[in-house]
């Protein structure tokens, strides 16, 4: 624990300063930029940049949280069993497409910018959350689930307050793996001109700015880091409470 | 497999049967082909029905149809695999009846490409394909045995120029000796990227197995290389390279410099080193306690252990490493062309600046066409290293 009590507050803090006073970091990153060469990124705001990245992350794990969750549901009750192998087939599918594949191949359908990002990060993101759904909602303990028949619930009381609660923290963990896949996917958006802090590691490959590629890349591994810390710390707390709950 | 014992009527007909000939009956009606002027302007959508006179359209139709109606009966999944076969051969009937008959009044730079009816229709038939091999279970050899002769139809088609009206074909024909340098470049990044972080994963794996100090180093340190967008880690390898080029005398003459090829696969390797060393860790842990203690109790050397009872039994979990890496370098080759290292990305961001659709197709479909066929070789691969017992459970 205590490293993480010194680590946390550093990662966060060198976070907000490289976002919010970008120029303070001139003289570290001067010695990279070619002679001449402006040295921090002034093109637009970091802080747009990493709203609109953090945005586009958000909106499509939640849709592919929506997405697979319901899925998971409906394949592990008795109804939708027949869908399982497809299911899986079908987020199996969405994590080989390679994201810059899917990023080209839609943008001749959805055009240029944040459209064709939403789709490779949507997809990308399906398999780790469906897997850890169904791992969740098919390894109860019988125990548990015998118990809450044996209250009376019915299955929609027994899948919202007892079985969705126990896989919670596993639902949780899917999520963190593919939020943090998605958050370094996105920079690739910036390929198709969305607007993510790829734009300014682009913006640094295509005129050899080498202070400008750490820059964009120093962030969003900030980033991933610390979403990484915040839902590890979320799941420890959930599956400390389960555990107090289910042992009286 | 319950859905025989039960014999309830019901259950006679597969719900994803009934899904998949709901949604292809839904995408017969869109655009099946787009006849565009030339290789930039956007297209006119087709319908099925009208890209060739009905005499050659109504066979491809008709098999089309009745795919869907054979995925239908839950209880024959042999004849649910050939209704998707039988589906996919008139979707490329379509293809190949149309292309021609649709050039023949479009005027000289016409180009004629598959549309989202077309697309809609080839993703239901497979998934219909998969639905009813999930229900066969073949074993991994007769997998092998069904990728082998999907990818032998494929070639022939392609060879046998049924398609090459059609616009990919067209940008690839025009293209061809950079195709295959791609092809190759493409092949180089991905494998060689794997074998190298093979080469050296395996043995820090093994390390950190046994040394519980250096796993607790080494792991997170790997981790972390892995939170870097892969786009800041290609941009960081270029000065890096750059400047080892400059200075290393004979660097350059190998190929070390800062753009082209060697920063792409140094990043690849980097990148392939996480899942190999993870994986070999937990693989090898895999072992259960009682197979190390028989192994111990039988005089074995820590050596001949890790040789015979713990690489064995960690094959798969290993393996499976391995194609977690190459589907992945696969993927993250594209952005290789970003930054001159060659492969199909080149195709696709050149599609992208010329906003010429057919050509990130030809750059896009043989990367998604490599990973699918990657996974699917590694997954065979997997089962037949997974002991027997378990297997068939």
């Amino acid at each position: 624990m205590r490293p993480g009590i010194v680590l946390r507050p550093a990662v966060i803090l060198l976070l907000l300063a490289l976002v919010l006073q970008p120029e303070w970091f001139e003289p570290v990153f001067a010695p990279l930029a070619p002679e001449g060469a402006p040295v921090i990124y002034a093109r637009s705001s970091l802080l747009s940049l990493s709203l609109s990245h953090l945005g586009l992350v958000a909106a499509a794990t939640a849709a592919a949280t929506l997405v697979s969750v319901t899925l998971a549901i409906l394949v592990t009750r008795e109804a939708g069993a027949a869908f399982r192998p497809l299911s899986r087939t079908v987020t199996n599918m969405g994590q080989t497409f390679p994201p810059v594949a899917v990023l080209a191949l839609t943008v001749p359908a959805l055009g240029f910018g944040a459209g064709p990002t939403l789709v490779a990060l949507f997809l990308y993101g399906l398999l780790p959350i469906f897997e850890n759904s169904i791992a969740g909602l098919s390894t109860l303990p019988p125990a548990t689930i015998e118990a809450a028949r044996g209250l009376g619930l019915n299955r929609r009381q027994r899948l919202i307050q007892v079985e969705l609660p126990l896989a919670l923290p596993v639902i949780l963990t899917g999520i963190r793996l593919s939020v943090v896949i998605s958050l370094g996917t996105a920079t690739i958006g910036s390929t198709v001109a969305a607007r993510t802090l790829g734009e300014v590691i682009i913006a640094g490959l295509l005129t050899s700015n080498t202070a400008y590629v750490l820059q964009g890349g120093l962030i969003v591994g900030l980033f991933a880091v610390a979403v990484y810390d915040a839902l590890t710390q979320l799941e420890a707390r959930l599956a400390r409470r389960s555990r107090a709950t289910s042992t009286p | 497999m319950q859905t025989i014992a039960t014999g309830d009527a019901r259950h006679r007909v597969s719900p994803p049967g009934l899904l998949f000939a709901a949604l292809g009956l839904a995408a017969l009606f869109g655009p099946f082909m787009t006849l565009a002027a030339n290789r930039i302007v956007a297209g006119e959508g087709v319908s099925i029905w009208a890209v060739a006179p009905p005499s050659l359209t109504l066979p491809g139709v008709v098999a089309v149809l009745l795919g869907l109606v054979l995925g239908l009966p839950a209880v024959w999944p042999r004849l649910r695999l050939l209704g998707a076969v039988l589906g996919l051969g008139g979707l490329l009937w379509l293809l190949a009846q149309g292309a021609p008959a649709m050039l023949e009044d479009g005027g000289d730079y016409a180009r004629v490409s598959p549309a989202i009816g077309f697309w809609c229709l080839l993703t239901i038939l497979m998934l219909l394909m998969a639905d009813a091999l999930a229900q066969l279970a073949p074993g991994p050899l007769m997998r092998g045995a069904l990728l082998a002769a999907v990818l032998g139809a494929l070639a022939l088609i392609l060879w046998s120029g049924a398609l090459s009206p059609l616009s990919v074909m067209q940008e690839y024909s025009s293209r061809r000796s950079a195709f295959i340098d791609a092809t190759a470049r493409h092949l180089q990044l991905a494998f060689g990227s794997l074998a190298t972080a093979a080469v050296i994963g395996f043995p820090i794996g093994i390390l950190c197995h046994r040394d519980q100090r250096l796993r607790g180093t080494t792991l997170p340190a790997l981790s972390f290389l892995q939170t870097i967008p892969s786009l800041a880690m290609f941009g960081i390898m270029i000065p890096i390279l750059g400047w080892i080029g400059d200075t290393v005398p004979g660097a350059q003459a190998i190929g070390i410099a800062g753009i082209g090829f060697a920063p792409a696969f140094l990043a690849l390797v980097l990148y392939s080193l996480l899942p190999v060393v993870a994986n070999t860790v937990t693989g090898l842990a895999a072992a259960p306690p009682t197979a190390i203690e028989a192994a111990r109790g039988m005089g074995m050397t820590p050596g001949q252990r890790l040789l015979r009872v713990e690489l064995p039994l960690g094959m798969p979990v290993i393996l499976t490493g391995l194609r977690i890496v190459l589907v992945q370098n696969i993927g993250l080759a594209v952005i290789a062309g970003l930054i001159g290292g060659g492969g199909y990305g080149t195709f696709v961001f050149q599609g992208l600046n010329q906003t010429a659709t057919d050509l990130i197709l030809l750059g896009a479909l043989p990367t998604v066409a490599l990973a699918l066929v990657s996974a699917i070789v590694m997954d065979i691969l997997v089962e037949l290293t997974r002991p027997k017992a378990t297997r068939t459970a």
